[in-house]
């Protein structure tokens, strides 16, 4: 079936891997460092930070003194820590072995 | 009218597959192949996600299989929008990509398939098969109609037609078992119950699915009871239940209303706020102070990391965590409704999940 080497195709076009790693916002908004890859859109980083940064002082407001936020996607554990006022944020993609490792 | 009654509206029309790849030789390839279904159905291609997703809006399809590689709008970004805007459609990837990740996440986006591209007739073979599976179950619709049905009209129908059947019932994370033998209810069991108490727990699940496995004649009777005995019996407990809950809320928290009350009796539940996103103002709570401010929380903690589940193509967000020096708190969504639920810290992170999910599945019913 020689005739069937045409199922691999080179193509162009990439998919975006979900990182893995970690990055530190401060109290201002700014990524301090990141151990995320460069190739990983900042701006998703940015939203991503800022949005815990806001989650942690609304629940202050709240009542709720927070030490850690963890979010759980399909596919994708998001995990924050407070930190002055910033946050620590750490991303781990969910796969089957992620998953028999936890078990 | 729903996508998915006008498709069902046209049984005896022909099954309508929607193919997309950026390469047209391949398209082409694939749509010689789909065309060695014995089922016939109309193959339409496609090569641009965007394109795609306008096709699907102006026609109803049975399934879309979809390449993941693309340039513009990848497969990804496809599906997440598929998932959204037409979440009965049924999916397969079919990619040459070989990466636990990415098969992660595209089952995390609900996609029924994720299949490596055949290399060799035996896996054209194997993928027109399950193609044709899919497009039967799409086509008899069988699981779903069943659905409509309550698990009552379901027993009541076996046991009239004197059947012999085991029928397996799933409501969220609880799974039970009804055995019937010649139209008679010989036992029931489920997590932490069996006959008759099993039997009581799984009726009072109002959602679910259920299948029928074949019958399993050496099965001990352990219910002596008739099956419209037992119905009648598990009526008045459902009944006697909801009048606890309802007087259990009027002694310790009067405005709490009786479909709450057995979430905030939950075994590790500290508090519980939960609050309707349609209307901002309204929701309901036990345990806690500041309730409306918790609430208010929550709504917008869900509305501000939801869209993250798109950007990333991550899959929906399932829950939120959040952890403090005196309890662990839960965030998710079920139905119309937002909670925020506050448990003992003696709960363990690995049990937070699970638990939160069959407090959720105890409001679905």
């Amino acid at each position: 079936m020689g005739l069937l080497s045409f199922f691999s195709k080179p193509s162009p076009a990439t998919l975006l891997r979900l990182p893995s790693g970690s990055f530190t916002m401060d109290r201002d908004g700014h990524i301090v460092v990141s151990t995320l890859p460069s190739s990983f859109p900042k701006a998703v980083l940015n939203d991503m930070g800022r949005s815990v940064i806001e989650t942690f002082t609304e629940a202050r407001k709240a009542g709720l003194y927070l030490e850690k936020l963890v979010l759980q996607f399909g596919s994708l554990k998001v995990s924050a820590r407070e930190l002055s006022g910033g946050a620590i944020v750490f991303f781990s993609p969910i796969t089957p072995i992620t998953i028999n490792a936890k078990n | 009218m729903l996508w998915w009654e006008r498709v069902t509206g046209k049984m005896e029309t022909r099954q309508k597959i929607l193919l997309l790849d950026d390469d047209q030789d391949l398209l082409d390839t694939y749509g010689e192949i789909l065309g060695q279904l014995a089922s016939q159905p109309e193959v339409h291609k496609c090569n641009a996600g965007a394109r795609a997703l306008a096709m699907l809006e102006s026609e109803p399809f049975h399934l879309l299989i979809c390449d993941l590689k693309m340039p513009k709008m990848d497969g990804l970004q496809v599906l997440s929008a598929v998932r959204r805007q037409h979440p009965h459609l049924r999916t397969v990837v079919l990619t040459s990509l070989v990466d636990e990740q990415f098969r992660s996440r595209v089952y995390a986006l609900g996609v029924d398939l994720f299949w490596q591209k055949p290399g060799t007739e035996q896996e054209i073979k194997q993928f027109l098969e399950c193609i044709e599976s899919l497009l039967g179950r799409e086509g008899s619709g069988g699981f779903r109609g069943v659905q409509s049905k309550s698990l009552v009209d379901i027993i009541q129908l076996e046991c009239i037609s004197h059947s012999s059947s085991v029928l397996r019932i799933t409501n969220g994370l609880y799974t039970g078992k009804i055995w019937i033998n010649e139209g008679e209810l010989i036992d029931a069991e489920t997590e932490g119950a069996e006959a008759e108490a099993a039997f009581h727990k799984i009726l009072s699940w109002k959602a679910g699915n259920f299948e029928t496995l074949p019958a399993d004649r050496d099965r001990p009777r352990r219910i002596l009871q008739s099956y419209n005995a037992l119905l009648l019996e598990t009526a008045q407990a459902q009944d006697e239940a909801l009048q606890e809950n309802a007087a259990w809320a009027a002694s310790t928290n009067p405005n709490l209303s009786p479909q709450l009350a057995p979430l905030a009796r939950y075994d590790g539940v500290e508090f519980i706020v939960a609050a309707q996103n349609s209307g901002r103002d309204k929701f309901e709570s036990h345990g806690i102070e500041a309730a409306e401010k918790v609430a208010d929380w929550t709504r917008k903690s869900l509305a501000r990391f939801r869209p993250f589940a798109d950007h990333l193509q991550a899959g929906p967000l399932e829950l939120i965590e959040a952890i403090n020096h005196d309890r662990r708190i839960a965030i998710a969504e079920q139905g119309d409704n937002e909670f925020c639920v506050g448990w003992r810290r003696s709960v363990t992170a690995e049990n937070l999940g699970p638990r939160m999910k069959k407090l959720l599945a105890l409001w679905a019913s």
